[in-house]
């Protein structure tokens, strides 16, 4: 999927990650920030990188925002994010 | 054993998260009411993916649709269906016809997806006048039909009055839906209580629908979750008196006798019947036949 608009999916509440998602400049660039990042950083960039590769996104800038989020909320924000960024206005 | 059905927000991950641990029978994910109409996409994700991958504990799945006039249903359906969930609940079923178009979608996901048809159950909420007057006919609609559920709070604003927490206003609504469930063969559920800090007032309503014949209660809070299931419950009296009753009759039989009489009253088809279902629903609970 190819990322066409700036999108959001989440929030900022405990046990869920807010991920705002650009459109980028031909690479994929995740940012992300955690409160519980010194035990779970690597998983969670791992989630994204996932959900990223199975929608085919290969260009876009992430930013993710992780309240301590469990890895299926981590994929669900993210897969809603791609969508919503890669929709076309009708 | 079905007693409570606990709402859980579809877009909450905390709550959908925990949903198996909360003491519910059944979990409703619910992508309705407690849903914003600009995060019906994000909610039916989250749902989606803790369907896939987390174990809810043995619960009853259930997902809470959104009504068949809206733009969303169709895409909860193709969501979901998938997953398998044990129940699709319908909301603002108002007849047979409702539960005709829904069906054939859901068939229609079933199929796609390799699932048997009529696997997936209908719960249909009714919570208007319409869907009140017929219940039965609703009941009756399809194979799929597992219970009929009553909602009274739109209920009460379509009967254009006040919902308080006595339920004068909906004796009728009550009365007639756990008839027309009965009369069709299954189970009737009913209408949560609001108020979440009055546990008290929690108990007496559901003693109250307890005593009209319903099955078990919806709740939206997990708070509520073991003083509904505890009224739902035989007693450990109402066990006793059923075991009472099968050994009477065992003994009547043994002794070749024709009427049988237990603490100085006949036993009777009905009371066989009602023992035969404490005993039922003791064995589904668990361990409370070991004691």
């Amino acid at each position: 999927m190819k990322i066409v608009k700036p999108a959001a999916a989440g929030t900022l509440e405990s046990s869920d990650i807010l991920i705002t998602l650009k459109p980028g400049d031909g690479t994929l660039d995740i940012q992300l920030t955690s409160s519980v990042d010194v035990y779970y950083h690597d998983t969670i960039m791992q989630v994204l990188k996932d959900a990223l590769e199975e929608m085919e996104v290969t260009s876009a800038q992430v930013q993710a925002v992780d309240r301590g989020a469990l890895d299926c909320t981590v994929r669900a924000r993210m897969i809603t994010a791609i969508k919503r960024g890669s929709e076309v206005e009708s | 054993m079905r007693r409570t059905m606990l709402f859980l927000p579809g877009n909450n991950p905390n709550m959908v998260m925990n949903g198996g641990v909360l003491g519910a029978d059944s979990i409703i994910f619910d992508l309705e009411d407690a849903v914003a109409p600009d995060q019906k996409d994000a909610a039916r994700e989250l749902v989606r993916c803790a369907l896939e991958m987390l174990d809810f504990g043995g619960c009853e799945i259930i997902v809470r649709i959104n009504a068949l006039d809206t733009p969303y249903w169709k895409e909860d359906l193709e969501a979901m269906i998938p997953l398998k969930p044990d129940v699709i609940m319908p909301t603002k079923v108002s007849g047979a016809a409702y539960i005709h178009e829904l069906e054939a979608k859901m068939a229609e996901e079933e199929e796609k997806n390799g699932i048997e048809i009529g696997r997936t159950r209908i719960i249909p909420l009714l919570e208007t006048t319409l869907g009140i007057e017929n219940a039965f006919e609703i009941a009756r609609s399809t194979k799929r039909m597992a219970a009929l559920y009553l909602g009274a709070e739109d209920l009460t604003a379509d009967l254009r009055c006040r919902r308080t927490k006595e339920g004068n206003e909906i004796a009728y609504a009550r009365g007639r839906l756990v008839c027309a469930a009965r009369a069709a063969g299954i189970d009737a559920y009913d209408t949560p209580f609001t108020d979440v800090e009055d546990l008290a007032g929690l108990k007496k309503d559901a003693e109250l629908a307890r005593g009209l014949g319903y099955t078990g209660k919806a709740v939206i809070s997990p708070r509520h979750v073991d003083i509904v299931n505890a009224v739902f419950s035989p007693s450990k009296e109402d066990v006793a008196y059923a075991r009472d009753v099968f050994a009477a009759m065992e003994e009547a039989k043994e002794q070749g006798k024709g009427a049988v009489s237990l603490r100085g009253k006949m036993i009777d088809a009905p009371i066989v019947e009602r023992a035969r279902q404490v005993l039922e629903a003791a064995a589904q609970i668990g361990g409370m036949l070991d004691e």
